[in-house]
């Protein structure tokens, strides 16, 4: 069971790559190097905090788009084009091709994340000419970029089994840009009346929560995050990637391939 | 044991805007295929095998019925081990080697690794796939992808091989070679069940065939049987190009071609003729049994409505 | 069978996992460092935000009003002493959005006033409504807010008066504006003018701090009313009797007063020993100037009434 797994996320990995995903990085690379550059041209004693932001920022707009991109086709192109009839008259559970596509996927993205991290570090590096200890909440705020990751795929792996590419990659992204200002939604629930509270407010609650793990401005600004909080955030992230793997498992489990 | 039993398979879709109107795709089946023979799954395009197939595979839900492959419940995930399918017009992931996708599958199939190498390569040696290492499948022909597919359906040593439509695509040496490889099949003691429109395929290679049209089994039988000489006609030939009187008296249609006549006689008056042809001295040529053809109880069967239970408008849509 | 082992299992991972995460998220919002309106405003220029916005000004724009009313009632509930955000979120809404009016309302009753009731910075309020009649000068409602920061926090009557007219001069302004202009150039300073201003406010906002806002100060400028004129009664008493009355209830019958006085809450107010006048419960009074016990400071909970 998971030798098969491994051996499907390896498989959708090596797709990714394949797929020339990877060459993302350069453009990242150019975009953070020309930024880090400019910056240390103004020298507005804020370089430090731009390339931080800018940096981060950059590594978890890419690496959504990244996982948007290649999480809606991972099941349904795999129905269209009617590569999985021969992978599922093997002895391979449905069930199980869902898990290790998510692992592909989260896979790809932390190997690009890592490499953007590393150009992070560089930029920072040629700013600021030497790294300090705080530094290392980079380091946190990349985790927490992952954590992200992970539901982000878990939910573009959902929309894939049901709908199509084009419908799968606007549900995500919605729920991307609805997830980042989930504090304001809770705001917002929290000021309506009624029926319409209680949708919102159960809204507010089901939305991914990705402003509660976007630390790239405490990072930025070097404060120090309790261990709790990423105790918390890590099992938070992962609950809301299995409930949403568990909702794909169940609808592709169902799913008359045509 | 049999092979294949299946038990009542059904299929209805929901049609139309609204999803209410009920298509039949395909009407309660009941079939089965015996170990070790090569079953001929045949009927016209859209007349239901796919669905059957998918059926079988579990890539479509039943409305109703069930399967038994070889002796344990066709949903069973242990089952699929000892079986082999190949899609009609197979796709693969274009990126992959041939090698890489064989050997992606053996690991799918459970193939250890040790072995797996060595059975990819005897494989693509077998499919007659060679000098292929490193080229991308998106750069195959439709042949070589259709050969692909016959590799990845045996490569993990299948008791039972699924084929749809395995000529598809093939030149005639390559179909040759695709049935040579499902004889040997057969010599190994595997059992094939394919389905195709081609009847010559059928009848060159098969035990046994079922006929399928929109939706319902229409006919099931032994090729043997089915195109014995039912019409209990013969064919007499003989040198030259007179027609005897005795023969003329027999009613025989004779057709004169160059330095032969061929005549076509009723079975029982094969030894009138004989005796004809000996009485004028006529040189006989050859006297061979007709037999009717595949063909004909195909068509024959497509034209009749089924008279068992069942809708009686499966003629028409 | 299988499917359903399998359907049952993931079916309840899905259940599980909801909760769990929900449970996880109530969770974090504790923790979470409560900076995060800083971090919300670590860009804290406007034309900034602005910028980013990416042309979705009025989206953000009702997104900055959201929190800068979350804000402020988080931090006036907690009786905070500082609201050093109030006037950036402000400030920001505005610039995202100038014809958002009741941001300035806002500003008008809350960027004035001293902590705990207000952000204590008339001169931001000024600003700010300086800024809205700029982008709105067609709205008679934003002279009517400003010339109040003026009256009750700045206690420029004179200016408060001359904006009041500027803005009963407004094509299809209310009426209203021409006789505040009038009650405020003849009676600065008196309850009666500040009950119009504070009823005016009550009525017209559909905000909920506004209104609960105006609602005190109603209640505050009732009970100073009822709290003069009783005192007024008690001197008068003194001069007749030449002492002072033993209590309430001697004072009524005394003075020929309708009834026991009471306050809008209905408890009767209370007479000391010295004939100072005093609320029973001077906590549900905030705003009140009159009627306080001497070295009165409040405490607990801000109290919400619903009705004067």
């Amino acid at each position: 069971m998971t030798a098969r797994i491994v051996h499907i996320a390896h498989n959708t990995f090596r797709e990714a790559v394949r797929d020339r995903i990877l060459y993302n990085l350069i453009a990242f690379a150019l975009l953070l190097s020309g930024a880090a550059i400019l910056v240390g041209q103004i020298s507005i004693d804020i370089e430090r905090l731009v390339v931080v932001n800018l940096g981060l920022t950059a590594v978890s707009l890419f690496g959504v788009v990244i996982a948007i991109f290649i999480g809606i086709g991972l099941v349904s192109k795999e129905i269209e084009k009617r590569t999985l009839y021969t992978v599922l008259s093997r002895p391979v559970r449905r069930w199980e091709f869902i898990v290790g596509k998510f692992f592909g996927l989260a896979g790809t993205l932390v190997v690009n994340t890592f490499f953007m991290a590393i150009g992070v570090f560089g930029a920072l590096l040629y700013v600021a000419h030497r790294f300090s200890a705080p530094d290392a909440g980079i380091l946190v705020a990349l985790y927490f970029i992952i954590l992200e990751f992970l539901i982000i795929c878990a939910l573009a792996l959902l929309f894939s089994s049901f709908s199509s590419p084009l419908l799968s990659a606007v549900f995500a992204f919605s729920l991307f840009v609805i997830g980042s200002f989930a504090d304001d939604l809770r705001g917002f629930a929290g000021m309506a009346h009624g029926f319409t509270r209680w949708i919102a407010t159960g809204a507010a609650y089901l939305v991914p929560n990705f402003s509660a793990l976007n630390v790239i401005s405490a990072v930025a600004h070097q404060q120090a995050l309790g261990g709790q909080l990423v105790l918390q955030n890590t099992l938070y992230a992962l609950f809301y990637s299995a409930m949403a793997l568990s909702g794909a498992v169940l609808i592709f489990e169902r799913r008359n391939l045509k | 044991m049999a092979a294949i039993e299946i038990l009542g398979l059904e299929k209805t879709y929901m049609v139309g805007f609204w999803r209410k109107r009920p298509k039949q795709a395909l009407h309660p089946l009941h079939l089965s295929v015996e170990e070790g023979e090569i079953f001929g799954f045949l009927g016209p395009n859209g007349a239901g095998k796919t669905t059957t197939l998918k059926m079988l595979m579990g890539l479509v839900f039943p409305t109703a019925g069930t399967a038994r492959i070889l002796g344990r419940e066709w949903t069973d995930p242990e089952v699929k081990a000892q079986i082999g399918f190949l899609p009609e017009q197979p796709y693969f992931y274009d990126y992959l080697t041939a090698h890489e996708l064989l050997d992606y599958y053996g690991q799918l199939s459970g193939i250890p690794a040790r072995d797996r190498r060595r059975r990819v390569e005897e494989m693509l040696v077998r499919v007659g796939l060679s000098d292929i290492k490193g080229l991308q499948l998106r750069k195959f022909s439709k042949g070589m992808l259709q050969r692909v597919g016959i590799a990845q359906a045996i490569l993990h040593n299948p008791k039972l091989i699924f084929l749809d439509e395995p000529m598809s695509g093939l030149d005639p040496l390559g179909r040759r070679e695709v049935r040579d490889l499902i004889e040997q099949l057969k010599q190994e003691g595997k059992t094939v069940f394919f389905s195709t429109h081609i009847l010559s395929d059928a009848e060159a290679l098969c035990d046994r065939v079922a006929i399928i049209h929109k939706g319902e089994l229409r006919g099931v039988g032994a090729v043997e049987e089915l195109t014995r000489n039912v019409q209990g006609k013969v064919e007499v030939v003989w040198q030259g190009t007179i027609v005897p009187a005795s023969m003329k008296a027999l009613g025989a249609e004779c057709h004169v071609s160059g330095d032969t006549v061929r005549a076509v006689i009723s079975e029982k008056q094969q030894d009138a003729a004989i005796d004809a042809l000996r009485r004028d001295r006529i040189r006989l040529i050859s006297i061979t049994p007709l037999r009717t053809s595949l063909e004909s109880y195909f068509v024959e069967k497509l034209q009749h409505s089924p008279t068992a239970a069942g809708s009686s408008a499966g003629v028409s849509a | 069978m299988r499917a359903r082992r399998i359907t049952l299992f993931f079916s309840a991972s899905l259940v599980v996992s909801m909760v769990a995460s929900i449970l996880l998220l109530r969770n974090i919002d504790q923790i979470r460092p409560k900076a995060s309106i800083e971090d919300v405003l670590y860009v804290d220029s406007p034309k900034l935000i602005q910028r980013t916005s990416l042309g979705f000004n009025g989206l953000m724009a009702c997104i900055y009003w959201t929190r800068t009313v979350q804000y402020f009632g988080h931090r006036h509930y907690s009786r905070e002493m500082s609201y050093n955000e109030l006037a950036p979120l402000l400030e920001i809404t505005t610039a995202l959005d100038p014809h958002l009016l009741p941001a300035y309302q806002f500003g008008a009753s809350f960027l004035a006033p001293p902590p705990p009731d207000g952000a204590g910075e008339p001169q931001r309020a000024i600003q700010l409504m300086e800024y809205g009649i700029q982008h709105n000068p067609d709205s008679w409602q934003l002279y009517y807010e400003f010339g109040f920061v003026y009256y009750t926090e700045l206690h420029d009557y004179k200016k408060a008066a001359e904006v009041f007219a500027r803005g009963a001069d407004v094509p299809g302004a209310h009426p209203f504006l021409r006789i505040m202009a009038a009650q405020t150039a003849q009676h600065a300073g008196e309850l009666e003018t500040a009950r119009m201003l504070w009823a005016a406010t009550y009525q017209t906002s559909h905000e909920t701090n506004i209104r609960q806002n105006a609602l005190e100060h109603l209640r505050a400028i009732k009970v100073d009313e009822d709290v003069t004129r009783l005192e007024e009664d008690v001197t008068r008493f003194g001069k007749r009797t030449g002492r002072l009355p033993g209590n309430m209830a001697e004072l009524v019958a005394a003075e020929h007063l309708p009834g026991l006085p009471v306050d809008p809450d209905g408890n009767p107010y209370q007479l000391d020993a010295q004939g100072r006048v005093l609320l029973e419960h001077p906590d549900d009074f905030p705003f009140v100037t009159r009627g306080l016990p001497p070295g009165y400071k409040p405490s607990g909970p801000l109290r919400f009434h619903s009705n004067s």
